[in-house]
């Protein structure tokens, strides 16, 4: 394993220290328990948003705390769920009175500790459980499908409407819809090690692949030889299309997510050869993302979501945001 | 059942679990992402922890106090899941006033179910719940019919291993192995292997007392 660390205990926080100072004009890192809030405090009246999942995954959801987005994110330690103290230290230092709206990826963990957090909470809130990723069978047999990439554009959406008044209701059921309206599925070449436990998550040829992974390197549909970035892409959006249904002249937000290892120069072409083919479906991309978002260490892979838009969420997404990893109309 | 019953029991699992240590390692290597055996000992040496902390307190606080250091130390699905137990025990009716292996019985049972709740996982998901469910039944069962307490022991280190066997030829359909498929058949489920492993530490240290 090589990685820029000192030892594996302090790897979380010494992080956790330079994220919270090189942003300190947007953020605020607060420790034990664990959680990150804006760097002003929550306006009379708007609704808190609250994410956090495990680490690794940056620049989400740290790296979406700001004007605009989330109002405080609490991270577990890497790739494992954080605790209900920490929420609930994070919810006790931002809940402005309208209430708080956590958004949580659907993983077991997350789900259940952030259940108790909000059993254990005194005042309002909601939750917006995300589960775009298509890659995974929705049935009462599996865990469901997971949470992945489309939380971003799900906090970014929501997190305009509490900015501007929505109401605790309002935000969890926009939420809602932004889940509904995305769909997801990522294909990774190579493994990622955590930390703590010094080896890779998984083994994998030079000349395999692992299509429809999860962001933790979790399997995903099958293991495939490799294939040319057109042919890639084209199953990835093949999959999201067969469950999301996008109508011709449908606009859509096309997200090109890397996984970490994969260099923007790739996602770039991942993003030629993913419009090749919506142009030939008449899809309308109407808005883009490209760029490491929802990563899984230092995993080469990739992921494609698409997010149906309307004129509401479009609107949503245009407005401004700042935050460490997302400014725009600021 | 005192505070004092409860952190000697965590005494003991410990030095059980420390011995089977490479054994749970394995098995979650095969199906899992490897860190539940490090997730069980942290938890349960934070639990021995507490011992100067929680050795006075009345059991309802002390459970409390359990289920939030397991809680906020162990993480992930395993501190939600065992916080889930300790906290719905802590809840049980009347504790402070002394728990008879009757009452024990029945917290134990209630924190089973809230468990059972949390992670929406029944009998046959090839999870601990193949082993606490048959177990929290056994128990219940044996008070309802009257057994001698060492009788209905005997059965639940008997049923706790049958449920951890049981797992070997399931499919898992909760948790990360149920990513695997197919492919996580023919590996007992390490989660089950350490939950038999504590059921069998606490019940034996019973009837051998």
């Amino acid at each position: 394993m090589k990685k820029f660390m000192n030892s594996a205990d302090d790897f979380l926080k010494e992080s956790l220290q330079g994220f919270g100072a090189a942003h300190q004009d947007i953020v605020n890192c607060h420790y034990d328990p664990n959680f990150i809030t804006r760097a002003t405090p929550t306006k009379e009246g708007k609704v808190a948003l609250i994410s956090g999942g495990g680490s690794g995954h940056e620049p989400m959801h740290g790296g979406l705390v700001g004007y605009g987005m989330l109002d405080a994110a609490c991270p577990g330690f890497v790739f494992s769920s954080p605790t209900p103290d920490q929420m609930l230290a994070a919810a006790e230092k931002v809940d402005s009175g309208a209430g708080v709206l956590f958004i949580v990826k659907n993983y077991s963990g997350d789900v259940m500790n952030f259940q108790m957090a909000a059993e254990m909470m005194q005042g309002p809130n909601e939750s917006v459980l995300t589960n775009d990723d298509v890659a995974v069978e929705d049935s009462s047999f599996t865990t469901g499908r997971r949470g992945v990439a489309a939380t971003v554009v799900v906090e970014k959406i929501v997190g305009s409407l509490a900015e501007h008044g929505g109401s605790l209701q309002e935000c969890k059921a926009l939420g809602d819809k932004v889940n509904k309206n995305s769909g997801s599925m990522g294909v990774a070449f190579s493994s990622c090690t955590v930390p703590a436990a010094g080896k890779p998550n998984f083994d994998i040829g030079d000349d395999e692949m692992e299509f429809g992974v999860g962001i933790h390197g979790e399997p995903g549909r099958r293991r495939d030889k490799m294939k040319s970035a057109q042919e890639i892409t084209n199953e990835l959006l093949e999959a999201i299309n067969e469950d999301l249904k996008p109508e011709a002249n449908e606009e859509i937000l096309l997200f090109v997510n890397g996984m970490g290892g994969t260099p923007l120069t790739e996602l770039y072409l991942i993003y030629d050869n993913a419009k090749n083919m919506l142009d030939k479906k008449n899809i309308k991309i109407s808005r883009s993302l490209v760029g490491n978002y929802c990563t899984s260490l230092e995993m080469q892979g990739a992921s494609i979501t698409l997010t149906k838009l309307d004129e509401e969420l479009l609107k949503h997404w245009d407005s401004s945001v700042h935050t460490a990893a997302m400014r725009w109309g600021v | 059942m005192s505070v004092n019953f409860l952190i000697h029991r965590a005494k003991e699992i410990q030095a059980v679990i420390e011995a089977n240590a490479s054994e749970i390692e394995k098995l979650d290597q095969e199906i899992g992402d490897g860190d539940h055996i490090f997730n069980v000992q942290r938890g349960i040496k934070l639990v021995i922890e507490l011992e100067a902390v929680i050795k006075d307190l009345p059991m309802s606080k002390a459970l409390n106090q359990i289920a939030m250091k397991v809680l906020s130390g162990i993480g992930g699905s395993s501190g939600a899941l065992f916080g889930t137990l300790f906290m719905t025990m802590a809840k049980g009716n009347d504790i402070d006033n002394g728990v008879d292996y009757k009452k024990a019985i029945e917290i134990f049972a209630d924190g089973v179910e809230a468990v059972k709740q949390r992670g929406k996982a029944d009998v046959g998901e090839k999870t601990m719940m193949d082993v606490l469910i048959p177990v929290s039944n056994c128990l219940k069962k044996g008070v309802e019919d009257n057994k001698d307490v060492k009788e209905i022991l005997k059965e639940a280190i008997e049923v706790a291993e049958k449920g951890m066997f049981s797992t070997k030829d399931l499919l898992a359909t909760k948790g990360r192995a149920s990513f695997l498929g197919e492919r996580a058949k023919g590996h007992i489920d390490p989660g089950a292997r350490s939950s038999q492993l504590m059921i069998k530490t606490v019940c034996e240290s019973v009837l051998n007392s």
